[in-house]
């Protein structure tokens, strides 16, 4: 059965591209258009990796990685953060937040299915 | 009518009773030495008249006693009636003239007496107007002092601890009008002025904490320890101040007692508002144009692959163009925008980080029912921050655990992590309370703590600081925390009390007596002692023949500025001799080998001294043997000491020919000068200023004023004849 990847960004934009690339890879894709939705579709949904911009309306990213990390069922739910939100401190918040990865936009996209892979394949 | 005096009485009772003794032991002898016939003849001749004799014996006691009374008067009474006018004298401000009286000797004392008294008025005549000179120069002082400030572009307000106004200038006042809510021409007025609380526009709490880091910092012995702090006025204006101690004048101990404060204004609100709104421009196009990269590039790597539907293509492409725009438009409206190249930030202060956990443990323990403690604090690190809000957001944080959450002990931890302090304030969860929960949301509620209502939110706390927070969970033991990442400084400690001076005294950082000093048109030669400046310098040798091999160990000096010895600006520096340093002479200058290892040698530090004593007169204690030890090097440094020399030892001479000693030991003891670190070039280079300084008046009242006068009498001295 193939992995499903929430994908939850609210830039359309970049939903495009992204729901694209995973879907090339064969993932089942779910997309969120913003924090709130997000932790909905994991609670229903259970994505087994989230792809998570970090500035979203009604929720942030370090609001639902929190949430995701605070519920034993998520523990192990691999998060990989694409922010903007580039400064050495947004890093070390997100990473101690509880992502697996963090990579600051613009982003090489062969890097991020790359990366995606990796950490589906770790928690395997 | 004259005073009946008993001492008269008793002696003439007394020289009667003599007369009468004497009258009947002579009558008894010759009445022994007489027949009995002879005695019965004349018993008979004198009996019937021994009347007269009584009478004479009455008469000569009167005249006895008339006598007594006038020696009385001219030896007894006058000396002890001048004692007793010499004392009025003494104990009350009358001015006149004894009478002459009595004895010779008598009236002598009187006229000295009347000299004595009329010395005593002449000199309190002189210190009256000394006194009122005085009062003159620092009324003068005062006005262009006041001058001077309302020029100053900066608003300077003076306040004594109690944030009573002592002092402000025409800026503040015009500041004050602009933040004031009161209307028309008495705008400010009720915020500024003499004797009015600055609290009035400044949180008291927030000048409390700004006093208490500067006392903190002058306790450890920082030499200009000031703090800065933003804050918003009623009227919601931003002020930036800054804050400096002002110390007591007579303490002489270590760590001066501070006496009140100055605080220097700006009001940054339009600044602030401006950049605020620069910095949220650059904030926003950095990480909009990351974002719209990301997906033209997201967008680009897609339209690569060969295999996609022409509708996807489409969009794609739609996508590429909509970016585009985008990033045009934000890139014309930063133009319109000018972004200003000034970079204003949150002013951030330096802080040891342990200082900061004090006054946070401090801060929460006074809340009540909270226990703080403080839990594997790095007390090495040096933090950047703005205090007062950090310490409120801890409070705040410290308070709501306590509120929600059952929490009765907070730990507060610090240490160095990637470069930056990692400050946690961390707990141990109560199990019937689930923490997790609550903790979303505090990072951006207004806080409130102890009654105190901000509208600032954890978030602008972190925000100024360029830092982060977050809370978490320790997997280990459970521990839980908030976190904020804090920038570092550059450690100040070694810094600080490296620059510590000889604070015995305020320093002269400025001399309003040096706008009356006029262009020197006179010679140094007719140039008065109290108008000229002077470098008094004394050397510390590893012997007494610099001709011969002596070196200088260190060479010390300070400077006399218009008669105001300038004590913070001293010459000190030890030197190493490249030679050896006789054991016999380490006990008397204490200069030991290891002192002056890696010290500069001579030819390094005279070029300095040279320049320290530009256009002055050089003064030492025996400057003799000084100046041989500078001239000796001149060949080596190319430099002349040329400059006129004054000698205290000489001039010393000139005042009090009759001392025996001249000794700078001896002189500070007449002068009753207290010196510390005396024996030290320093220590002494200051003793003979303060020496020198005493004796420009003593020579003055031997009509020597001129330099050219006091050289001269100088080489007229015994001790000029010596030579090194």
């Amino acid at each position: 059965m193939s992995k499903t990847v929430l994908i939850a960004d609210d830039e359309p934009n970049i939903l495009i591209s992204l729901e694209f690339l995973m879907k090339r890879e064969g993932y089942r894709v779910v997309v969120a258009h913003d924090g709130q939705e997000a932790c909905e579709l994991i609670a229903n949904e259970h994505p087994d990796l989230l792809l998570l911009d970090v500035m979203m309306p009604r929720k942030t990213g370090f609001d639902v990685c929190h949430e995701v990390r605070a519920n034993a069922e998520f523990k192990a739910l691999p998060i990989l953060m694409l922010t903007a939100k580039g400064r050495d401190t947004d890093v070390t918040k997100g990473l101690a937040m509880g992502a697996n990865a963090y990579m600051v936009k613009p982003f090489s996209t062969k890097e991020l299915v790359q990366k995606v892979r990796e950490l589906l394949e770790a928690a395997a | 009518m004259r005073r009946f005096d008993k001492r008269v009485a008793i002696g003439v009772v007394i020289i009667g009773i003599v007369c009468l003794a004497w009258l009947l032991v002579t009558g008894a002898l010759i009445g022994a030495a007489l027949t009995e016939s002879e005695r019965a003849a004349v018993i008979n001749a004198v009996g019937a008249r021994a009347v007269l004799l009584v009478l004479m014996w009455a008469v000569s006691l009167v005249l006895v006693g008339s006598m007594l009374s006038r020696l009385v008067a001219y030896f007894m009474t006058a000396p002890a009636r001048l004692a007793e006018e010499a004392q009025v004298l003494l104990g009350t401000d009358v001015k006149r003239q004894l009478e002459p009286t009595g004895s010779v000797e008598n009236r002598r004392l009187t006229e000295l007496f009347n000299q004595l008294v009329q010395q005593r008025e002449a000199l309190r005549e002189e210190m009256d107007e000394r006194v009122a000179e005085a009062a003159h120069n620092t009324e003068q002082e005062k006005n262009r002092l006041a001058a001077l400030m309302s020029e100053l572009t900066k608003s300077v307000v003076v306040c004594n601890l109690d944030g009573r106004i002592l002092l402000y200038n025409n800026r503040a006042r015009m500041q004050f009008r602009a933040l004031s809510q009161a209307p028309g021409s008495i705008g400010g007025t009720e915020l500024i002025g003499l004797g009015r609380s600055v609290y009035g526009v400044f949180d008291r709490k927030l000048v409390a904490h700004a006093l208490e880091n500067i006392q903190h910092r002058l306790q450890r012995g920082a030499a200009a320890p000031s703090a800065q702090f933003i804050t918003t006025t009623p009227s919601g204006q931003l002020l930036r101040a800054q804050m400096a101690p002002v110390r007591s004048v007579q303490d002489n101990s270590e760590a001066s007692q501070m006496t009140g404060f100055v605080l220097m204004l700006d009001n940054i609100t339009r600044e602030f508002e401006a950049q605020a709104r620069q910095d949220s421009i650059l904030h926003t196009l950095t990480e909009r144009s990351r974002a719209a990269l990301a997906n033209m590039q997201a967008a680009l790597d897609v339209l690569e692959y060969p295999d996609i539907e022409p509708d996807m293509h489409d969009r794609l492409l739609k996508v590429l163009r909509e970016e585009t725009a985008g990033l045009g438009n934000r890139l014309r409206e930063i133009k319109s925008s000018s972004v200003d190249s000034l970079v204003l930030r949150w002013p951030l202060e330096d802080m040891l980080g342990a200082d900061l956990a004090a006054a946070a443990i401090r801060r929460i323990e006074s809340l009540g029912t909270l226990t703080a403690v403080a839990d594997d604090l790095d007390d090495s690190l040096w933090l950047k921050v703005e205090s007062f809000s950090l310490l409120q957001a801890l409070s705040y944080l410290a308070e709501r655990l306590r509120q929600e959450c059952t929490i009765t002990t907070v730990q507060l931890r610090l240490k160095r992590v990637d470069g930056r302090g990692q400050l946690d304030l961390c707990w141990q969860p109560s199990a019937n309370k689930l923490t997790d929960k609550v903790i979303p949301g505090w990072e951006t509620d207004p806080m409130r703590s102890a009654g105190e209502d901000t509208s600032l939110t954890i978030q602008d706390v972190v925000e100024r600081h360029g830092g982060a927070f977050w809370f978490g969970r320790e997997p280990e033991n459970g521990t839980v925390f908030f976190r904020f990442l804090l920038p570092l400084a550059a450690p100040q400690e070694q810094l600080e009390t490296a620059s510590v001076v000889r604070n015995e005294s305020r320093p002269e950082y400025y001399d309003f007596d040096l706008f009356q000093t006029s262009a020197q048109t006179r010679s140094l030669e007719d140039s008065k002692l109290s108008e000229l400046s002077f470098t008094v310098f004394d050397t510390e040798t590893t012997g007494l023949d610099p001709a011969n091999g002596d070196e200088i160990i260190q060479l010390a000096a300070v400077r006399i500025v218009n008669g105001k010895l300038l004590r913070q600006e001293s010459f000190d520096q030890l030197v190493d001799p490249r030679r050896a340093i006789p054991r016999i002479t380490i006990p008397i200058h204490g200069i030991t080998p290891e002192m002056v290892k890696g010290q500069p040698t001579i030819d390094k530090v005279l070029p300095a001294f040279h320049q320290f004593a530009q256009d002055t007169v050089l003064v030492a204690h025996n400057a003799a043997f000084d100046m041989r030890c500078l001239q000796v090097k001149e060949k080596l440094t190319g430099l002349v000491f040329d400059h006129p020399v004054m000698d205290t030892l000489l001039l010393s001479a000139v005042v009090h020919p009759n001392q025996e000693s001249h000794r700078l030991e001896a002189i500070t003891e007449r002068f009753n000068i207290n010196i510390l670190g005396r024996h030290t070039a320093l220590g002494d280079a200051m003793a003979t200023a303060e020496v020198f300084l005493r004796l420009i008046p003593l020579l003055a009242e031997k009509g020597i004023h001129t330099l050219g006068q006091a050289r001269e009498a100088a080489q007229k001295t015994y001790y000029a004849r010596l030579k090194y």
